[in-house]
């Protein structure tokens, strides 16, 4: 084993690093699946059956989409936020703080890049699953199944993998794990209220209108419901667009904020 | 052909050159040179401090240095960091396995980061457990383990891909006697197998009793280096003399002892007298009745650093 790996040349991104990673989540994953499952998909159905069946007595549509279908495709983009923010910045800060584990991991052969993309892809991949949730719920709301539905999980993957990355970035900002409570006030509940979720951003003023543009929530709603309910180009590739790019920066930051915390 | 590549000496299996590594205010490594020949132990002793932990961080990459070179079995770091960590098993000081595993659970993880092929992995993963004895406890929680188990643990895990060179920070600390001896035999076994392993500790009789090599280090850069009975004898000699009294007493010999050319360290309520075997037989008769032992590296230790181990 040790000729082998003395001769051996080790490239910047190997399966090992990610195989070791999700090994290792699959296997809490499987033994807490009913918690984590729980509270990624509850409060976002939740959302959906408060205002989907509570509005949805004063606003029977919203662009000719029936009121409960509008919220149930829109709390998609929520059940992805909160199935990867959250354990990107929590999860994150207590193995980097409390558990030391990415201390260990750095003194084997993985680079923080690697670690970096590979916990943000499970979490990503969790929350693109999740994210399906609500639209199975507004199937018993009259939802008509579609073959773009198929791209659901994906456009919540890609939303989920920025998201995550966002989590892991702001984990390396902040001072102690109770600062994340600005970051969830100030940060992403403005992000998720104003993502046309329960309410087109059409009916809000011009500037909020030009700001929910630079919200990926916004992209990932609106992906979605054109997956539910047809698609429509070139508006939808801007969308998919926007998403990539928000998921590449924050990587980018992501890598070199957690870089900076644990290679000094 | 540059001359790094002609200073590559393949028989070191360490080799850092006038390395300096800060942080802020604080010079944690400065102007270290540091040579670990391979198939030996070496012990890095110093206090607290005394820039141990960090060393051991740049030789990983998990630490950059600010100035200097640093060659690790012949891969200049940080730049081929990643693959010198392939060959290279690591053992912190401050305990960081993952709670939420079991402890084949977490062997097997590191199995796969190590790179072992995944038909290779089962028998690596129960040859570690078997070499740190914890066979019986591969399916326990390490919440559930002791200290010196969750040690063995550690250990374990940084040896699960048989590695050439081993980094043990401090691997003792804090645990009592009896699993300490059971660690030292652990560590004597890598030795046995042929091993390179740098050792930082700032306890004497670990040093002692596992190095092949002591490198003494004091704020930051090594001061003295070599096998510790060479140490001895180049500085403090063979004999050491102790003496008791009331300080007045014990500062008059102090003086009388360096007077004579003698090294002298203070043990608290005592003075040492270093290298008595040199003294004259009137300045032993001036001196009065003293305890005398036989000299060990912490005299070598506060002798060159004027500090004081633990």
């Amino acid at each position: 084993m040790t000729a082998t790996s003395a001769t051996r040349t080790v490239r910047r991104y190997e399966r090992d690093a990610f195989e070791g990673v999700w090994n290792r989540e699959w296997t809490l994953f499987r033994r807490f699946w009913a918690s984590t499952t729980f509270s990624s998909v509850v409060q976002p159905t939740i959302y959906l059956l408060a205002f989907g069946l509570g509005v949805g007595t004063l606003v029977t549509a919203v662009d000719g989409i029936p009121y409960v279908q509008y919220v149930g495709t829109g709390t998609v983009a929520t059940a992805v936020l909160f199935a990867s923010a959250f354990p990107g910045m929590f999860n994150t800060y207590v193995k980097r703080v409390f558990q030391r584990s990415y201390d260990a991991m750095l003194a084997a052969p993985v680079t923080v890049d690697e670690l970096v993309t590979a916990e943000g892809s499970w979490i990503a991949a969790k929350a693109g699953a999740f994210g399906t949730v609500p639209l199975v719920v507004t199937f018993f709301f009259g939802l008509t199944p579609a073959w773009g539905m198929l791209a659901v999980p994906f456009i919540g993957f890609l939303t989920g993998l920025g998201f995550a990355f966002f989590g892991m970035w702001t984990s390396a900002v902040v001072k102690t794990i109770d600062s994340f409570t600005y970051v969830t006030s100030a940060v992403l509940t403005p992000l998720f209220l104003v993502a046309g979720t329960f309410f087109p951003i059409t009916n809000l003023p011009q500037w909020a209108q030009v700001l929910a543009q630079l919200n990926p929530l916004y992209h990932c709603v609106q992906l979605v419901r054109d997956a539910c309910f047809g698609w429509r180009w070139p508006e939808d590739l801007g969308h998919l667009l926007f998403l990539v790019a928000f998921a590449g920066l924050m990587w980018v930051l992501a890598v070199r904020g957690l870089r900076g915390k644990l290679v000094g | 052909m540059g001359s790094a590549r002609d200073d590559t000496d393949d028989s070191l299996a360490i080799r850092l050159r006038d390395v300096g590594k800060s942080f802020g205010q604080l010079t944690a490594v400065d102007g270290l040179d540091l040579d670990v020949p391979r198939g030996i132990v070496l012990g890095l002793l110093g206090p607290n401090g005394a820039g141990k932990s960090t060393t051991m961080r740049m030789l990983t990459g998990q630490a950059l240095a600010d100035s200097g070179s640093i060659e690790v079995l012949g891969l200049t770091i940080p730049s081929q960091s990643k693959q010198a960590r392939t060959r290279m098993g690591v053992v912190p000081q401050l305990d960081n396995l993952d709670t939420e595993l079991t402890v084949r659970q977490n062997l097997t993880m590191f199995a796969v980061l190590y790179r072992i092929p995944r038909r290779e992995r089962q028998a690596a993963v129960d040859r570690a457990l078997s070499n740190a004895s914890l066979s019986d406890r591969a399916d326990s929680k390490v919440n559930d383990l002791s200290g010196g188990m969750r040690r063995r643990l550690l250990i374990a895990r940084g040896l699960v891909h048989d590695p050439e060179l081993v980094l043990l920070d401090e691997p003792t600390v804090g645990l009592d006697p009896q699993v300490r001896q059971d660690l030292w035999s652990l560590i004597d076994g890598l030795r046995a197998q042929g091993k390179t392993v740098l050792m930082s500790t700032h306890y004497i009789e670990e040093a002692e009793r596992l190095a092949d090599d002591v490198a003494v280090m004091s704020k930051g850069r090594v001061v003295a280096q070599g096998p510790p009975s060479e140490l001895l004898s180049t500085h403090v000699g063979e004999q050491t003399i102790e003496y008791y009294g009331p300080p007045h007493r014990v500062a008059q010999i102090e003086q009388l002892a360096q007077d004579a050319g003698l090294a002298t360290r203070r043990t608290g309520p005592a003075v040492s007298v270093l290298g008595a075997e040199r003294a004259e037989p009137d300045l032993l008769r001036e001196l009065g009745d003293g305890v005398a032992r036989a000299a060990n590296l912490e005299d070598v230790f506060v002798l060159l650093t004027g500090e004081v181990l633990e």
